[in-house]
């Protein structure tokens, strides 16, 4: 096990740079995720990681050790590959055991290895099998034991679950995470999906266009997002972000509503955001128009629109208004953010 | 009642002409659109290899009606040692031939399948010697291997002086083999090189990436990764260029005739040899039929060396 440094890193292809200056440090042991809009970079970072790709500029460390020109068979890193990569040619155990066989290991150790990661993966039942015999979960499962397998300092995954369906990909989601809990070595897990980002990091690093946007902890990013980018990518249903400014009765939305400020509230705000869930329903609030309602039985979705405003709540109570009505509602007033004109930084309330 | 009449009606409007219900008949379907295949077939097909075969057991020349001798001519084949030279020869061109090309047509596509300058133009520089008719390269081998003129020679002993004669490649038995050989290794590379290249080129990169992170090596990605992958479409082109290089014909009669002294006879240049200038048409028939066993060999090396794999399928093995 080993931590990663990741020091100010660029990649460009030829003329074109599609990582600016990245930098991220991960602990030993800790779960990171890389999460971003498809064509962000991650998939790139994350091969430079590995060595499939080289370094434009910058330094990547493994446990201290500058990797640069390191070969990827040296770096003692595991891949999990989004299309699985599995040998077609090759039973589920010699794909597990390709690494061992490569260096000429006693068939004893072959056996007991895969053994051991067939058990904690629940495979043993399928080791003669070939890759177009398993379905997709399965071949997720040996994509991963071949990585367990190899017993590396770091796992990196890129979109593992993104060949699932909804329900196997929840499943393998938490069968990940278990595994990472039990096997406690760092991992770089790469998704453009947010719910996976939230659900099983131990830190997260947004990306945008090539460039870090946030790193922290799910809950932080949730509270405090540090820009407008954050504010919309992390969370469902997503923050409303309203652009507007500040005037006297309170925040001036341009479709014509005006929102309740915080008393802390400073000058120099270009968007309002508060989310969904923050919202709640206020005989005394600010009278807006239903335009559609969403029940999801654990909660429901309103979309409203005061003046020409957008607003979308979700409420935890049910709502009997239908499209049309007009209901009252008000912003939790602790929880919402203000962003900084121009920049889209969020001011500290 | 007027329910009837309007049932009657109904039906009549239902019924189909003859020429409708004619074509809805099964049997009448399938053997009216097997005829057109079925006859190309047997005149283009059955009827010459028929007459190949039958001409093989009379002893036809040409102008005279031959008569049945039953296995005579292959009796007579056992016992002459050009058949067994033409066999000779026959076996070792096509396996000398085939490693070569296999050789370096493998060598050549691994070649090509990497990142390089001027690929596509590579690619089709390689396409060229299959391009040209078979005869007119053979033409220019026959001037490449020419005693006096060859330019191999001229290189030899003109530019680079390490020769002091020039080399008689025709002139005897072995050389010319070996020549002959050569040529129809050159010929042979494209075919197999661009399959070859098909081939390696539906093998995903990310095999490689995976065996890379695996620890392997060049050769052993090759070993256990390109090899294996590839042999299905190794053993279908291997079977062809087997086909191909045993029944060859032209190169061999445009630059040697067989000769010198029938040293390089294949089994189709004797064939023509003997049935045609010789006249002796039942016998040429029968060493043209004394093929068949090396093909039919050929083609179950195909059989079962392109049997699919287990790898490849999608069920069963429980
Ligand atoms: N081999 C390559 N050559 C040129 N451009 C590339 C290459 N690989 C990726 N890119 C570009 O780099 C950017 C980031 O790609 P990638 O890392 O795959 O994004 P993602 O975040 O979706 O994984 C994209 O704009 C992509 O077009
Ligand atoms: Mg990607």
């Amino acid at each position: 096990m080993a931590s990663v440094a990741i020091r100010n890193v660029r990649k460009a292809f030829g003329p074109v740079e599609v990582l600016h200056g990245v930098s991220v440090d991960i602990a030993d042991g800790e779960f990171v995720v890389l999460v971003g809009p498809s064509g962000c970079g991650k998939s790139t970072l994350l091969r430079m990681l590995a060595g499939l790709e080289n370094i434009t500029a910058g330094d990547i460390a493994i446990g201290n050790r500058v990797v640069n020109q390191v070969p990827p068979k040296d770096r003692d890193i595991a891949m999990v590959f989004q299309n699985y990569a599995l040998y077609p040619h090759m039973t589920v155990f010699d794909n597990m055991a390709f690494s061992m066989k490569l260096a000429k290991a006693p068939r004893a150790v072959m056996e007991a290895e895969v053994g051991r990661a067939a058990k904690i993966l629940g495979l043993e039942q399928l080791l003669q099998r070939y890759p177009r015999q398993l379905s997709g979960g399965q071949r997720q499962r040996v994509a991963m034991g071949r990585a367990i397998v190899r017993n590396p300092q770091v796992f990196l995954f890129d979109e593992p679950l993104s060949n699932l369906d909804a329900k196997l990909r929840v499943q393998m989601r938490a069968e990940i995470k278990e595994l990472h809990q039990r096997l406690r070595v760092t991992t770089v897990y790469v998704t453009h999906d947010q719910i996976e980002a939230m659900t099983m990091a131990d830190k997260i690093v947004v990306m945008n266009s090539g460039n870090v946007e946030q790193v922290g902890p799910p809950l932080e990013l949730y509270d405090n997002p540090a820009n407008l980018f954050v504010a919309g990518f992390i969370g469902s249903p997503a923050m409303n972000l309203i652009p507007g400014r500040i005037g006297n009765g309170g925040f001036e939305a341009e479709g014509g509503a005006v929102l309740p400020l915080p008393p802390t509230a400073k000058n120099g705000a270009g968007t309002y955001g508060i989310r969904p869930e923050h919202m709640r329903l206020d005989p005394n609030g600010i009278p807006a128009k239903v335009q559609l309602v969403e029940p999801t039985g654990s909660e429901t979705q309103v979309f409203l629109r005061i003046g020409e405003t957008p607003l979308n709540c979700a409420f935890r109570e049910r709502v009997s208004a239908g499209p049309g009505d007009t209901i009252h509602v008000s912003p939790d007033l602790g929880l919402v953010h203000l962003f900084e004109a121009g920049s889209g930084r969020r001011l500290a309330a | 009642m007027s329910a009837t009449t309007a049932a009657a009606w109904s039906r009549t409007r239902q019924e189909p002409n003859w020429l409708v219900r004619l074509f809805e008949w099964k049997p009448f379907l399938v053997i009216a659109c097997l005829l057109p295949a079925v006859g190309l077939l047997t005149v283009f097909l059955t009827y010459p290899l028929g007459l190949g075969i039958w001409l093989a057991f009379t002893d036809t020349t040409i102008g005279r009606r031959g008569i049945w001798v039953g296995l005579e001519n292959f009796e007579y084949l056992l016992e002459d040692p050009l058949w067994w030279n033409a066999v000779f020869y026959s076996v070792f061109y096509t396996g000398v031939a085939t490693v070569g090309k296999f050789a370096l047509g493998l060598w050549l596509a691994l070649l090509l399948n990497n990142h390089m300058p001027f690929k596509s133009l590579l690619r089709a520089i390689i396409l060229l010697p299959w391009i040209v008719p078979t005869v007119l390269s053979a033409i220019a081998f026959w001037w490449i291997y020419d005693p006096q003129f060859s330019i191999i020679s001229f290189l030899l002993v003109d530019i680079l002086g390490v020769r002091s004669t020039n080399i008689d490649f025709l002139g005897s038995a072995w050389p010319a083999r070996w020549s002959l050989i050569a040529a129809n290794v050159w010929r042979g590379i494209p075919f197999v090189a661009i399959s070859l290249l098909a081939g390696l080129q539906t093998i995903s990169p990310s095999l490689y990436e995976a065996a890379l992170l695996d620890g392997s090596t060049a050769w052993q990605r090759f070993r256990y990764i390109t090899f294996p992958m590839l042999l299905p479409i190794l053993a279908i082109v291997m079977t062809f260029s087997i086909i191909f290089t045993f029944t060859d014909f032209q190169l061999v009669y445009a630059i040697t005739r067989g000769g010198p002294v029938n040293s390089t006879h294949l089994l189709a240049t004797l064939a023509f040899q003997r049935g045609i200038p010789g006249g002796q048409l039942g016998e040429g028939a029968a060493i043209a039929v004394s093929m068949i066993p090396f093909l039919v060999f050929a083609t179950l090396f195909s059989y079962f060396g392109l049997a699919r794999r287990k790898w490849q399928q999608g069920e069963g093995n429980d």
